[in-house]
């Protein structure tokens, strides 16, 4: 344990089945960089926010490993993962319009990280509970191009949990979803969310989503971190021109 | 010119019209011209001979073995040249270029480029001998090499189409399901380019098939050893044009058949 550790949020080491992350990130965006330092606490979900092109989708990208870190450090729990391909990592993605795998049933792409290190029958097997838990078990055969929205973003949460990740993150969950569907996806997300209990980063530009999904907010601004609190936080004392703005536009929403 | 500034699509200028058909019949007229005069009535015992049988067998045996080889070393090649495409121009451009010589060389020049290295004295074909007394010349392994030399384009660029359109981010998502490199590549990218790894096959397969310079020069003409079809073909026009006729035909519809099979799923360069 590094004594940095020692002034993270508390809780990091409340549950031992769900290991805190300690991320200290600076990644190469072409020509800027992108920077942010944060501790999530299992179970008190944390959503960035920012305007587009701040650097938030790249600030999860290096935490999963599949962007190269340009300084820095990401922890899970002890376990120090920066140097680790993705695939070691045990952090499951949420991709922005999820990145289903086309040529696979749902059932497939549910049992794909067990499948991974078993035979088909069993993965297929494990696979069945998530299924069941997210809804899909009418769905079982379909192909992902045969999905709706909120049928494909059920698919690559329980395909991204089946896989029993340390930590989740979300990429902009909502942004692929028509306006309709998306309050109703919203409260079922975060009922999700709730239950797997561990560690979790969101990506947003949506407050609305942010009030939804997580504790605490992190606003991120051109590749800088401006401000970080709850949103009755944020709104008290927005830090920036964007942050107000941003507050003001959600209140309707 | 005009027909591309005209609002009404369609209407050609006719002399393009006349110079189109005049194209046309040369593709076309050839084809017509060897089926009409084809000895329909002695096609059965004409292609019952033995040394048809023998070139038949030789061809397609051949040519499935090119094929297979053309997959298994063409695959990791197409993908090599579609993640190339983040490298610095020269040796993006020289890898391009390696992999296109064949479809722009004169056969016969592989031929003999083959003859070269792989001959008795050859750059590898002397060590080879001198070591394990193996000489690949005038064999039907020959064949094969001359085969896969010329075919090898058709399958990487192909597979190399199909990579490059399939979504990376998939691969992405894999690895973050504990998938190792290996695993992506089996689970994942080569699931998503199978119509392209499929398509790319049979125009290999078709490639090789026809082939006859690079054959000839490298593997020669031995009956039953190097003879395929498109040689036997050539020499049976000298002493028994019905012969030559009656495997040309053979060759024909094999292409027919696999212009069917492709439709227009695939043309080379363009993707449907």
């Amino acid at each position: 344990m590094s004594p940095e550790a020692a002034g993270t949020s508390g809780g990091a080491v409340a549950d031992p089945a769900h290991p805190a992350l300690h991320a200290d990130v600076r990644v190469m965006r072409g020509r800027s960089q992108v920077a942010a330092r944060f501790d999530v606490a299992p179970g008190h979900p944390l959503a960035i926010i920012g305007p587009n092109g701040a650097g938030k989708s790249s600030v999860l990208a290096a935490i999963a490993g599949l962007l190269p870190l340009a300084a820095g450090q990401v922890r899970i729990g002890g376990r120090r993962v920066d140097a680790q391909p993705p695939e070691q990592r045990r952090i499951g993605v949420v991709f922005q319009d999820y990145v289903l795998f086309p040529h696979l049933t749902v059932l497939d792409n549910v049992a794909f990280a067990t499948r991974m290190r078993g035979s088909r029958a069993r993965a297929r097997a494990a696979a069945e509970p998530w299924l069941e838990r997210y809804g899909l078990s009418a769905l079982v055969d379909r192909r992902p191009a045969e999905l709706s929205g909120g049928q494909a973003q059920r698919v690559a949460l329980a395909r991204a949990l089946a896989a029993e990740p340390d930590v989740l993150l979300l990429d902009e969950p909502m942004s692929a979803l028509d306006v309709e569907v998306r309050a109703g996806m919203r409260a079922e997300l975060a009922i999700h969310v709730r239950e797997f209990g561990g560690a979790t980063v969101l990506v947003t530009h949506s407050p609305a989503d942010a009030a939804a999904l997580a504790d605490t907010v992190l606003v991120l601004e051109s590749g800088a971190v401006t401000q970080r609190g709850t949103l009755a936080e944020l709104r008290a004392d927005p830090a920036t021109p964007y942050v107000e703005r941003m507050l003001a536009a959600s209140t309707s929403d | 010119m005009r027909a591309a500034s005209d609002p009404a699509a369609g209407r050609l200028a006719w002399p393009v019209a006349v110079v189109a058909a005049v194209a046309l019949a040369l593709l076309v007229l050839p084809i017509v011209g060897l089926v009409a005069r084809a000895p329909w009535s002695e096609l059965p015992e004409l292609l019952a001979r033995a040394s048809v049988l023998e070139a038949l067998v030789l061809s397609f045996g051949t040519a499935l073995v090119s094929t297979a080889v053309c997959l298994v070393l063409g695959v990791p090649l197409a993908a090599l040249l579609a993640r190339a495409a983040a490298w610095r121009a020269l040796p993006r451009r020289l890898l391009r270029a390696a992999v296109t010589v064949p479809l722009v060389l004169p056969p016969v020049v592989g031929g003999i480029a083959l003859l070269l290295l792989l001959g008795r004295r050859g750059l590898i074909g002397g060590p080879l001998e001198a070591a394990f007394g193996i000489t690949l010349p005038f064999t039907t392994g020959a064949v094969v090499i001359a085969q896969v030399f010329v075919a090898l384009p058709f399958l990487v660029f192909a597979v190399e189409g199909a990579l490059r359109s399939a979504d990376r981010r998939t691969e992405l998502a894999a690895a973050t399901l504990g998938a190792s490199r290996w695993q992506v590549f089996r689970f994942v990218t080569l699931p998503l380019v199978a119509p392209g790894v499929a398509a790319g096959a049979v125009l290999c397969f078709t490639r090789a098939l026809g082939e006859f310079g690079a054959t000839i020069t490298f593997a020669g003409s031995l009956p039953g050893a190097t003879r395929t079809l498109p040689i036997a073909s050539y020499l049976a026009m000298q002493s028994d044009p019905d012969e030559a006729v009656a495997l040309a035909l053979l060759l024909l519809a094999v292409s027919v058949i696999v212009l069917l099979s492709l439709r227009d799923r695939w043309v080379p360069g363009v993707r449907a």
